[in-house]
């Protein structure tokens, strides 16, 4: 009779737990395009200025979003020069070079980073540029280096463990291949191996972006700023707008229905960046575990 | 190539755990007799000297603790859901909206919460202003549920390949055979999602300095604000330089980079002991 009882209450909160978080974020979405509806259009992102004038020409948005799209993607591909690389290096090395108790330690690190929270990156950051201050560079101030070197440690374990999954997952017998055919085992990498793992390590590599695109509690301890002069950043001490920055002043600042709106439009602008990303790199796991299940 | 990728690698470990030695070296100072006194104390009130950080801690493990307490049961039903409980073509829908909600930026979330919750929280409840532990938990229960649906799945597949034509066989019911084996057989893994989800919680930034108030004090309510300690740490850094308040939010830093550190330990060792065991 208990038992009974139990699974019907199982049955029940099965479904009303899944149309419960269909339904939230069905909501979440709807109520972004409600709610921005009224302003999204061109002048939402460039104002009044014409927009091939301020993306080609460097013209001064002021009244427009597209200074904190300009900065969030130039804040990726920064972010991203650093961290996919070494990430993809990194990987590479504990996978097919570490052996036992290095690969052990080092696995055990990039955990550690994967679930340290981002304001912690932040922080490190910050204190960094204070260290800097207090020694060797009095100038030294917070900007778009800093942020970029922060999120690429934020973004670094998943890029690792993409990178170390996909090459662990190919079939043994290719790891044979090279040997059978006389490569050295660097050679059997760098020629087999990676190319095999590239589908999985580029879907790592989009994830990161997506990751470094989203995050708000890093940039806002590293030079985020809530206006800054209506342009990108123009160099990597600059300081910067980026959208998810842009959400947050808005949210807390916000004046008019107009100006919180423009708060929505920015959210639907980032949410469809990111979620673009993700939904890209699960695309390409799918389309992975087909290649080597066929 | 040898050297390059160990370079790599060197690196990346040098940032680990540059960032644990920065972190301590900041934080040092208060970490003297009389700065430990200061910081270990239940009163945030900086105008007076008064520089505890226990009810940023209280605040954290509260509103983790909180958000899991929602987050953990749905995501488990979830789960039941799609191993299952619902029919296949909705179980597929709602496995792909979960995978979907791992990249709504936390940012997203926060910032329609901040403008939808507090005043149906008003409305809801006599007094406060609606931005509180139990607002800000909820929104947090949303954001850590695709991480433990996430691990409980990739854990219930091999558990489910391996037991369903024997359950079957003994004449058990989808319900049954969740209720009866996935649920018991998986205690570790579902004890290590819960663990990870916690620390998610316990990591955010923006949902707990959006929505919960940011009040240093211990809440006596659900609808009380309270502060974290990531919030604690991002309103210190835009609001002073230097002095103990500084300080305290590399206290703070420390304090969390010690506990989720744990939290990875922690489950590192569950998953060596679940793939001993099985």
């Amino acid at each position: 009779m208990v038992r009974r009882v139990a699974e019907i209450l199982l049955v029940i909160t099965s479904w009303v737990s899944s149309l419960g978080v269909v339904a939230v974020v069905v909501a979440l979405v709807a109520f972004l395009v409600y709610r921005s509806a009224s302003v999204l259009d061109l002048q939402l992102f460039f104002g009044d200025v014409a927009w091939p004038d301020a993306v080609f020409g460097g013209a001064r948005v002021l009244h427009g979003i597209w200074p904190a799209i300009a900065g969030t993607l130039i804040l990726i591909a920064a972010s991203s020069a650093v961290a996919i690389p070494l990430g993809i290096a990194a990987g590479v090395f504990i996978s097919e070079y570490a052996s036992g108790r290095f690969r052990a330690t080092i696995t055990f690190l990039v955990d550690v980073l994967a679930g340290t929270p981002s304001i912690i990156m932040g922080l490190f950051g910050f204190s960094m540029i204070l260290l800097l201050r207090q020694t060797i560079a009095p100038d030294a101030g917070t900007g778009l280096l800093v942020a970029a070197v922060c999120l690429a440690l934020l973004v670094l374990p998943y890029m690792i463990r993409a990178t170390q999954n996909a090459l662990e997952g190919l079939p043994a017998e290719m790891r044979l291949l090279g040997a059978s055919m006389g490569m050295s085992h660097s050679q059997s990498v760098l020629r087999i191996l990676i190319p095999a793992a590239s589908r999985g390590i580029l879907s790592g590599a989009v994830l990161s972006l997506g990751r470094a695109a989203e995050d708000t509690a890093v940039i806002m301890l590293t030079g985020a700023v809530a206006t800054a002069g209506g342009r990108g950043p123009q160099s990597l001490t600059d300081k910067f707008e980026a959208l998810p920055f842009k959400i947050f002043v808005i949210a807390a600042e916000h004046n008019t229905a107009e100006e919180l709106s423009v708060g929505f439009a920015s959210a639907l602008v980032l949410l469809v960046l990111t979620a673009s990303l993700f939904s890209l790199t699960f695309i390409l796991q799918r389309s992975l575990e087909r290649l080597w299940k066929a | 190539m040898y050297v390059v990728l160990g370079t790599a690698a060197a690196i990346a470990v040098a940032a680990v755990l540059g960032m644990f030695a920065f972190l301590a070296y900041f934080a040092l100072p208060l970490f003297t007799a009389d700065g430990f006194a200061r910081m270990i104390d239940w009163t945030w009130r900086p105008a007076d000297g008064s520089f505890g950080i226990l009810p940023m801690v209280v605040g954290s493990l509260g509103l983790s603790a909180l958000a899991m307490a929602v987050a953990f049961p749905v995501a488990v039903a979830v789960c039941a859901f799609a191993f299952g409980i619902g029919p296949r073509q909705p179980a597929r829908i709602v496995m792909t909206i979960v995978n979907l909600m791992t990249g709504i930026p936390t940012i997203v979330y926060a910032f329609a919460a901040a403008i939808i919750l507090p005043p149906l929280l008003r409305a809801g409840f006599e007094g406060g202003t609606g931005f509180s532990l139990l607002g800000a938990a909820l929104v947090l229960a949303v954001l850590v549920l695709p991480t433990i649906v996430l691990v409980i799945d990739s854990n219930w597949q091999g558990l489910m390949a391996a037991t369903r034509h024997t359950t079957a066989a003994l004449g058990m019911n989808p319900t049954q055979h969740v209720l009866g084996v996935m649920i018991p057989a998986s205690r570790a893994g579902l004890l290590a999602a819960f663990v990870l989800g916690f620390g998610r919680a316990l990591g955010d930034t923006m949902v707990a300095l959006m929505l919960s108030g940011n009040v240093p004090l211990v809440p006596e309510s659900p609808i009380d604000s309270v502060r974290a300690l990531t919030a604690h740490i991002s309103l210190v850094m835009s609001l002073e330089v230097g002095g103990p308040g500084y300080q305290s939010a590399f206290a703070a830093g420390f304090i969390l980079l010690l506990t989720t550190s744990a939290i990875s330990i922690a489950v590192r060792n569950m998953g060596r002991r679940g793939s001993s065991g099985a």
